[in-house]
């Protein structure tokens, strides 16, 4: 009892071939999209390295490029299947391909879900990567006369400019760190030396932020020194003023822009699976409805098509005896060569 | 004389009219990106509207955006007229609308070399409206609580962020203007009030800038305060100073940033109306040569078709006459029934000479 059968004539499988060679198309688009985006998420990961210690994983887009590029090749060579499938000549010459094409498929769809679960979970190490990259790169802004280093002040300014934010959690991050080299602090002066001495490490610290932390619709001059001090600037209370720096921290910023391509990127993958499903179902049918032509000969007549030969249940139970049988075999080998080792 | 004579048999007409037809659908698309291109420039004037002293310049995107919509409708017509062309009975269904067709195109043509050539001329009108802007903009910077004013100064902040520029020609343009807001300064303060006292117009000046005038390829962290006297700050030498903020002027970031665009607007434009112009020339061929073929009687004979049926000087000529006697319907008529009062009036004319029609 096949599973899921129609009957189709000569116009209903004229139709199915149209529609599924339409289809075909429609997803060799949708790899070329796959592979554009693969590309674009590594040149976005590229651009913002530094602030990740260089040490971001390319794994989802690197395996993007490459299901965008499978995606076109599976899909244009079924769409050629399809194209050919109505003149019995080149039908019966493609005929031994279907089955390892089929099995092609399936395994696409595989990689397809594996990827989809990656775009979901490599949101976590992104996250873990940008902390500990942020963490570093307000540690070494002052450092732009160390080789290696000498960039990251322009990369974190850009940075807090573009995604308007300021220091890792928030702008409370840069209190904690000197990041006025010495070079440009006047040693000689007694507020710069009490200062570097009155903490353990001596650094000079401050409660002062960098310029790119400023707001541009603050309705004031931007207030970047002696922010925690209310008395040092006029009309000014730290706690209800909210526009003057970014009060939003870039670890925070940075994901969720990251995280939004990540989701849509995986929203993408399920839509191509979906399509893929239906491209193979459509070539299931279209196949089966050839192969069953009672006269082969005589292109007008009726025959039926299957998505599996026997029921659900039944095809099920044929693999999984197959895949035991596999496993047998190798144990009757064994089995032989034991008595022959014995013997000898 | 004609003007570009040239002789075509059938088959050539009717290829003539098949790619005349493919010629008008690609001039369709081509304005389409004629509409875009002018929906692009007035984006991107309104984007920055605000530090311009006045509109005037949005004539050159509304021209585009006119002329790419007529491109579009005129070539669709134009192709629909073409394959029509290639049959001699369905071209007389068309035969009257083709000249005052043909006459509208041209003019169409000119516009669009108006447009491209109006692209290039824009620049020093562009200066004058950006200079005296920026100049307002920037005096209107502290008044962050007057309506209508409240968003310059986060406009001209994130302009100075973006095109990488500090005040109007210099960052010194600052250090003329009061940019910190009274509401902002404690007028107890006796340093303050020396300052304000210290020129006639009562302004709070510093030798400071805005945070946005810092550069982010400076090494060192960005000094806003006390410009003039670099020896205020430790290890201030030239090197750092050159680096500190954006030398740039935003009158002159924002002229090279739209004369560049327009630029490329204007060479893609003048692209386009070659090729309009060589579907004109095309288009006049084949009406030519199709009402030769009809005026001969054959449908399937040859015919010449040609751009002016007399040479150039005659048609200027023959064009001129017919503007004069529009002109002259007005006056003197040589119609004998008329009696037209002339010098010699007071002399009495023979009554027999002059026949007057008494209308019914």
């Amino acid at each position: 009892m096949p599973f899921l059968s129609l009957k189709f004539n000569l116009q209903k499988r004229v139709k199915l071939a149209q529609g599924l060679w339409m289809l075909y198309w429609l997803a060799v688009i949708v790899g070329i999209i796959l592979f554009s985006l693969g590309i674009f998420f590594k040149i976005e990961l590229r651009k913002r390295s530094e602030i990740m210690d260089n040490n971001e994983s390319h794994l989802v887009p690197n395996l993007l490029i490459l299901v965008g590029m499978l995606s076109c090749g599976l899909n244009a060579f079924g769409g050629k299947l399809c194209h050919d499938s109505l003149d019995p000549q080149k039908f019966s010459k493609m005929k031994p391909m279907l089955r390892p094409y089929m099995l092609l498929c399936c395994g696409f769809n595989a990689l397809l879900l594996l990827l989809v679960l990656l775009c979901f979970l490599m949101q976590f190490a992104v996250y873990l990567t940008l902390a500990e990259g942020l963490k570093n790169a307000i540690r070494f802004y002052k450092d732009t006369d160390t080789p290696g280093r000498c960039f990251m002040k322009r990369t974190l300014d850009m940075t807090q400019i573009e995604f308007r934010c300021c220091g890792n959690n928030n702008f409370r991050d840069w209190f904690e760190v000197q990041w006025i080299s010495n070079r440009y602090l006047d040693m000689s002066n007694d507020v710069v030396k009490d200062r570097v001495l009155s903490n353990v490490e001596g650094k000079y610290l401050m409660d002062s932020v960098p310029f790119s932390c400023c707001n541009p619709g603050s309705p004031r001059p931007c207030i970047q020194h002696h922010l925690t001090n209310n008395s040092a600037h006029y009309d000014y209370d730290h706690r209800t003023e909210e526009l003057n720096i970014w009060n939003r921290g870039c670890r925070q910023a940075v994901f969720s822009y990251y995280s939004g391509i990540m989701n849509s990127i995986g929203a993408l993958l399920i839509f191509t699976m979906v399509l893929e499903a239906g491209d193979m179902a459509g070539l299931k049918y279209l196949s089966t409805a050839l192969e069953t032509m009672a006269d082969p000969e005589n292109p007008e007549c009726e025959s039926e098509g299957w998505l599996l030969e026997k029921g659900f249940k039944e095809t099920l139970a044929d693999l999984l005896s197959k895949v035991k049988t596999f496993g047998r075999a190798n144990q009757v080998e064994e089995g032989g060569a034991s008595p022959d080792v014995a013997a000898t | 004389m004609a003007v570009g004579k040239i002789t075509f048999t059938k088959t050539e007409r009717e290829k003539l009219a098949e790619v005349l037809w493919l010629l008008n659908w690609i001039s369709v698309v081509t304005g389409a990106i004629l509409f875009g291109l002018g929906l692009f420039l007035k984006i991107e004037i309104q984007k920055w509207q605000e530090v311009m002293s006045e509109q005037g310049i949005l004539y050159v995107p509304h021209m585009l955006i006119t002329t790419g919509l007529a491109a579009c409708g005129i070539n669709y017509l134009g192709s629909k007229i073409c394959l029509d062309c290639a049959d001699t009975n369905k071209f007389l269904r068309w035969k009257l609308v083709m000249m005052p067709y043909i006459v509208c195109t041209f003019f169409f043509t000119a516009c669009v070399l108006a447009g491209a050539l109006m692209c290039y001329s824009i620049r020093s009108q562009l200066e004058e409206a950006l200079y005296l802007g920026l100049r307002n903009t920037m005096r209107f910077y502290k008044d962050t609580d007057t309506p209508g004013r409240c968003y310059l100064k986060k406009t001209l902040d994130l302009l100075q962020i973006q095109f990488q520029c500090c005040g109007n020609t210099d960052y010194r343009d600052w250090f003329q203007i009061q940019w910190i807001s009274s509401r902002y300064l404690d007028m107890t303060n006796s340093a303050v009030v020396d300052r304000v006292r210290s020129n006639v117009e009562g302004k709070y000046l510093m030798d400071s800038v805005p945070f946005s005038c810092c550069s982010t390829l400076s090494s060192r962290p960005c000094i806003q305060h006390n410009l003039s006297n670099p020896g205020a700050h430790a290890h201030y030498d030239e090197q750092s100073q050159q680096l500190n903020l954006w030398r740039r002027g935003c009158q002159q970031a924002l002229l090279d940033h739209y004369t560049g665009t327009m630029q490329s607007i204007g060479l893609t434009v003048l692209l386009i109306w070659l090729f309009e112009l060589l579907v004109l020339t095309g288009v006049r061929y084949l009406q030519t040569a199709m009402e030769n073929v009809i005026r001969l009687g054959d449908p399937d004979s040859e015919s010449e078709g040609w751009i002016l049926e007399n040479s150039l000087a005659e048609t200027a000529c023959y064009n001129f006459s017919i503007i004069k006697s529009l002109g002259k319907c007005y006056q003197v008529d040589d119609d004998p029934n008329i009696n037209v009062p002339t010098a010699a009036a007071d002399q009495e004319a023979p009554s027999a000479q002059v026949q007057v029609n008494v209308t019914s």
